[in-house]
């Protein structure tokens, strides 16, 4: 007995549908296969040539989907036809960038494009932290015992009402000798993440604590300030803060505006309705979520090195001063580079 | 059960993953966090000691040199704690598979909502949240004290509000998938199964032949093998297949798929008994075999003429 050849196989299909099937069934094994390949994680073993016949194999499948539902009454057939389109799908409509090419789409314009797209809620955002400095530093110029409620006595260590010059002076120089910096740096900075994601998610609840959030920092600071302004040291305790400050409050200020943004977005969705508005504006906002961690990471690095290496008060101006124009150039200044521009000008999106 | 339309305007039935699944999946996936951080800790411990072990039997006296050494570890090791909380489910959506190993093993994956690609924002969007929905309680705690029963019912509350809001919603959404437009899917996956109506002879003889062996070491004759070759033994005519439609196509495609005498017996008596035949018996699979063939065919034929008959019931066709 001879093996029969695919044609022969074909024309004894009794139904019409059946000899469809037949007649594609080499594409649908071909496409299961390299999604499978995929879906295992095993892309290197994917030829070339199957990734480059993917996206016209997905299409290809796809249409004998719509064709077999509109011939077929074979449902084994529809539903592996329907689950296959579907990891195809996958496959070819899931995160495809690779992480070098979105940091570089990142870095050179969608970043900034995102914050300059929340540049109201930043605004926002600023307005409400220079009110908590105010806030705080008067609520402990009336009566110094709120200097322990916003700050405990563990963290404030000798920095308390009361303290002599001397000792305030030491605290913010001649740290230069200190081991561990770098241990501080990488702590600072895992706990600095930690407060402005929380600032940021919390705009889920309408965006209301992220600015309570940015407030009570904020006081804390006016609180410090007072302090030190009590004792002469207001402008080094002022350079002693830019270092690092510049970059850190900024990024605080960008991760409550991220927030407040997403907030605005649930509460008033406009046009959208609440799901799409939502999501449209989380994405702008993990877009400056994620750099705030990135500028997180630096100004960890200035405070754990900068500052205890710049022991003079304008040397420490300077490097803070520097930051924030650098800042507020990159995000409201810098359009993007060329070659990002020529791409999102077709993405058209924020 | 959703209805998903792709770019291409291809509809497609998404069925969203369970609370169950996700649930499971999540519980996996910190398992699989804390195993790493317990471990990582254990090791960054026995570096370190083996480090000032080491800076001992050099010189005599511990510190110095070796200060930095163990900073580095420190470092290396903060910084991996906080990767391993905010990025691990970051890295693994982020990959061709849209799930994390908790995701992978119970068959889910996140996708975009609209039907659109997934992009990287979406993924860390539905990512930044998962830290107040799950470690914020945590930390209430932490801070407050175990002992607080404040801290507690903080905690409690918190925990409250983000579980339940995924039963509040009818896509089953958590407060990450609502920010990145995402939502959470089951993994669909079917092997593509032998046409039934296909009577292509090199496969059924391959199968018979196959069957015919199995069936000699048991000591049966090949005439009690069960499998139809060749063309239809049946005839029906217009007016015996007029009396269903796709939904008793479907069941009986079912029941000779599953092929089990118990439920074949009683399909074959009910269609033998509503067409008025009875010369199927004791071959009642060829009988609904070549049945399901025949009223295919002319169903299908319906179909293109623009006819359905969803059922027995329905009169077109």
């Amino acid at each position: 007995m001879t093996a029969l050849s695919p044609d022969t196989a074909i024309e004894s299909a009794a139904l019409r549908s059946d000899r469809a099937r037949l007649e594609r069934e080499g594409d649908w094994q071909r496409l299961d296969a390299i999604v499978t390949a995929m879906e295992k994680g095993r892309l290197r073993k994917v030829s070339d040539e199957d990734l480059l016949a993917l996206p016209g194999l997905y299409r290809t499948v796809a249409s004998s989907l719509s064709i077999a539902r509109e011939t077929s009454l074979d449902a084994a057939t529809l539903a592996y036809l329907d689950a296959l389109v579907q990891r195809a799908w996958f496959v070819v409509y899931g995160p495809r960038t690779s992480l070098w090419d979105w940091l570089r789409n990142f870095l050179g314009g969608g970043w900034s494009r995102a914050v300059r797209a929340i540049g109201p809620d930043v605004a926002v955002a600023f307005a409400v932290m220079v009110a908590g400095v105010v806030a705080g530093w008067l609520l402990v110029a009336h009566d110094p015992d709120w200097y322990f409620s916003l700050m405990s006595r563990a963290a404030a260590q000798e920095r308390v009402p009361g303290a002599s010059r001397e000792v305030l002076h030491g605290t913010i120089f001649g740290n230069d000798g200190q081991s561990g910096m770098s241990v501080f740096a990488a702590q600072l900075f895992s706990n600095n993440a930690r407060v402005s994601i929380m600032a940021f998610a919390f705009g889920f609840a309408l965006g209301v604590p992220s600015l309570l959030l940015l407030v009570h920092n904020l006081a804390l600071l006016g609180a410090m300030l007072w302090l030190y302004h009590g004792v002469g040291l207001t402008l080094d305790f002022a350079g002693w803060i830019a270092v690092h400050g510049t970059t850190e409050l900024f990024a605080i200020m960008l991760s409550g505006a991220a927030g407040l943004h997403i907030g605005r977005a649930i509460a008033f969705p406009g046009k959208l309705g609440v799901l799409a508005s939502a999501a449209q504006a989380g994405r702008r906002a993990a877009m400056v979520m994620t750099g705030v961690v990135l500028m997180l990471v630096i100004a960890a690095l200035l405070e754990g090195f900068a500052r205890q290496l710049v022991d003079t008060t304008p040397g420490r101006f300077a490097i803070g001063g520097f930051m924030l124009a650098f800042w507020i150039a990159y995000f409201f200044a810098f359009r993007g580079t060329k070659r990002f521009r020529e791409q999102g000008a077709g993405e058209g999106r924020t | 059960m959703r209805e998903l339309v792709t770019p291409e305007g291809i509809r497609l039935g998404i069925t969203l993953a369970s609370r169950g699944a996700r649930f499971g999946a999540l519980a996996l996936d910190l398992v699989i966090i804390g195993l790493v951080m317990i471990l990582s800790t254990i090791l960054m411990v026995y570096l370190f000691g083996s480090v000032i072990g080491f800076e001992r039997g050099l010189d005599g006296e511990g510190g110095g040199g070796t200060g930095s050494l163990q900073q580095l570890i420190a470092i290396v090791w903060i910084v991996f704690m906080f990767l391993l909380r905010s990025a691990y489910f970051l890295f693994f959506e982020l990959g061709p598979r849209g799930a994390t190993p908790g995701k992978r093993l119970t068959g889910i994956r996140i996708a975009a909502r609209d039907g659109g690609r997934l992009t990287a924002e979406m993924v860390i969007a539905r990512n930044l949240l998962r830290d107040i929905e799950l470690f914020l309680p945590i930390v209430f705690i932490a801070s407050a004290g175990a002992q607080s029963g404040p801290g507690w019912t903080a905690a409690g509350a918190w925990f409250a509000i983000f579980l339940l809001f995924p039963l509040l919603n009818r896509d089953v959404l958590r407060a990450g998938d609502v920010i990145a437009g995402t939502w959470v899917v089951e993994r669909p996956r079917r092997k593509l199964e032998q046409a039934l109506s296909a009577s292509a002879p090199a496969p059924v003889q391959a199968a018979r032949r196959k069957l015919w062996r199995v069936g000699r070491r048991k000591g049966e004759s090949e005439s009690e093998v069960p499998v139809r070759s060749g063309g239809p033994r049946y005839r029906f005519d217009e007016a015996e297949l007029a009396v269903y439609g796709e939904y008793e196509l479907q069941t009986l495609e079912r029941v000779l798929r599953e092929n089990r005498q118990a439920s074949i017996e009683p399909v074959y008596f009910a269609i033998a008994d509503k067409i008025g035949r009875n010369d199927g018996y004791n071959d009642e699979r060829a009988f609904l075999e070549d049945y399901y063939t025949q009223l295919r065919a002319r169903l299908e034929a319906g179909m293109r003429m623009g006819r359905r008959k969803a059922d027995k019931f329905s009169d077109a066709g």
